[in-house]
């Protein structure tokens, strides 16, 4: 069963005025899809993925994950154990005395019996690449940058969350870092079903792993397709604040000029495939 | 938690946003000191008065003044009934044997409820018409007498800018922390005041752990800038007084003096 928002609109009121963080917006996350959200700052993104498990309550419009409503006290708590939630740099809420203490604070607070939760925290350590030897006993305020930010990972995978929500999961991380995240996502995918929605600036990254792109502008709905769909409005996209994949642009570049790029050469490969056939026949 | 109002500034053009910030906390003292020299319910009508009309003079929506008694309406409430228990009195209203209410420990409650009314009100009409920075230079300027005895007036203005200005800051990341560990299964609404003491650790050590972060980080940014403290440092604005403040004076002045008359006369 599907994740579905329905027209929901969003106002924040402080002492002065209120301002619209999102207004009507209406969508299905597909079980099992890789869910990317795009948009400038202040577009709404992330008051939009914290409605997803209930951390900002509904007050216009509803959302049911599997059927279970949001709005509804119970059903909401149902909801926030199927729902993970990455948070932009997580490793800010890393808390206990070791990592095994602070991967194991969502199992525990699940109430599973002391066996699982030490399988869950092993085996989460396990797949966001931190030796469990190596790393259980250590304090997590002595790790590095990236261990930390796998170690706050593991404490949201521990949780086993069907649908696991990432805002800018790769903010801030070298290269390397950013491949062994993804990586990571596909694997989950495709290993226990999870479900991804992921935040994220990188047209590049949306474009090899998404199978939806929903663009969002000043709280509303923008685009919501395949990525390769929504990159042929790369002009309306540039306007927005927001970029395409680097083929994307070479592709519309090469187009200006007057060659003609197929509408099938909408990534790197493809292109380079029909760029080598036309410079093999020139 | 959002609606912290004591402290908060509303930018603005009014005669009381453009008075000197030194004229003003002046003000707020001898306020302060004209409430406490009330012995009389009806003589709370003087500074009340003062109060409107600086309120009037401010183009501060009253709204935002009742806001500031909010987060007090506890302490008003315990207040109120403490003194109602024990205030000792001779009228009495009815009596239960092993307490008995008195007229005069009404008027005490009363009493009471009105002063902190009016001292938090006043404070808050200071911080809504004083820009935190306006505020903490002027606290600087006014003590800065005190240098004579070594006493370090700079240093403590702007830890009080850092202070404030960091408020709104640790709300937001409290928020945000508080969020994460609930979506990783804490509760921090239910069970006994020791759970949910307990409850708060896995806010507490990272809200600790990022303040001192964001500390180190600040005065690492202020060195790059070369602040050095006090000694030799000049100010874009400096601070004058105007007629304006003349006026502010002699008006707080006048509002003294009566309620001196009447602390005298009764």
């Amino acid at each position: 069963m599907p994740i579905t928002v329905n027209d929901l609109s969003y106002q924040y009121t402080d002492a002065a005025h209120s301002t619209t963080a999102l207004s009507h917006v209406t969508f299905t996350i597909e079980e099992g899809s890789f869910f990317a959200i795009a948009g400038h700052t202040g577009s709404g993104k992330t008051t939009l993925v914290q409605h997803l498990n209930g951390l900002i309550p509904c007050t216009e419009g509803t959302i049911t994950v599997d059927g279970h409503s949001l709005a509804d006290k119970k059903e909401r708590s149902i909801a926030r154990a199927l729902v993970g939630m990455v948070f932009q740099y997580p490793e800010y809420q890393l808390f206990a005395e070791t990592v095994f203490d602070d991967i194991a604070f969502g199992p525990k607070n699940l109430k599973l019996p002391e066996n699982d939760v030490k399988e869950r925290v092993l085996k989460s350590m396990e797949l966001v690449g931190l030796d469990p030897e190596q790393f259980r006993e250590k304090s997590p305020f002595e790790l590095s940058g990236g261990e930390k930010r796998r170690a706050a990972l593991a404490g949201v995978l521990a949780m086993q969350p069907k649908y696991l929500v990432l805002d800018e999961p790769m903010a801030g991380l070298d290269p390397i870092g950013r491949q062994s995240i993804l990586a990571l996502l596909e694997r989950l995918r495709s290993e226990f079903g999870t479900t991804i929605i992921m935040i994220s600036h990188s047209m590049e990254d949306i474009a090899r792993h998404a199978t939806m792109l929903l663009v969002l502008d000043h709280g509303q709905i923008a685009y919501l397709d395949r990525p390769e769909i929504v990159f042929e409005h790369a002009e309306e996209l540039f306007r927005l604040g927001l970029s395409v994949p680097q083929a994307t642009y070479l592709g519309m570049l090469l187009k200006q000029k007057g060659f003609d790029v197929p509408k099938s050469a909408n990534n790197a490969e493809a292109l380079a495939r029909w760029l080598k056939e036309k410079i093999d026949h020139a | 938690m959002r609606d912290i109002t004591l402290g908060q500034f509303i930018a603005g053009n009014s005669i009381l946003h453009h008075c000197d910030p030194r004229t003003k906390i002046v003000i707020m003292i001898v306020y302060v000191a004209m409430i406490f020299l009330i012995k009389s319910i009806p003589v709370f009508l003087l500074p009340l008065a003062f109060l409107i009309l600086s309120l009037l003079l401010s183009h501060i929506p009253v709204s935002y003044i009742l806001r500031s008694l909010k987060p007090i309406r506890l302490l008003l409430i315990f207040m109120f009934v403490l003194n109602l228990f024990f205030t000792r009195g001779e009228k009495i209203i009815f009596d239960l044997g092993f307490w008995s209410l008195t007229w005069e420990a009404v008027m005490q409650s009363v009493f009471i409820t009105i002063r902190i009314v009016l001292l938090v009100t006043g404070a808050s009409m200071l911080t809504l018409t004083t820009s935190p920075i306006a505020l903490t230079d002027g606290i600087e300027r006014l003590l800065s007498p005190l240098k004579v005895f070594r006493f370090p007036s700079h240093e403590l203005a702007m830890m009080m800018t850092i202070a404030l200005r960091f408020i709104p800051t640790l709300i937001e990341e409290s928020d945000k922390i508080m969020k994460a560990q609930m979506s990783r299964g804490a509760d921090f609404e239910s069970g006994n005041l020791l759970v949910r003491v307990k409850s708060m650790v896995p806010v507490l050590v990272p809200l600790f752990v990022s303040s001192f972060r964001k500390a180190d980080e600040l005065a690492t940014a202020m060195e790059s800038r070369c602040y050095h403290g006090g000694e030799g440092r000049t100010r874009l604005h400096s601070l004058q007084f105007t007629r304006l403040d003349l006026f502010a004076a002699l008006l707080t002045a006048g509002f003294f003096a009566a309620t001196l008359i009447l602390y005298i006369v009764l």
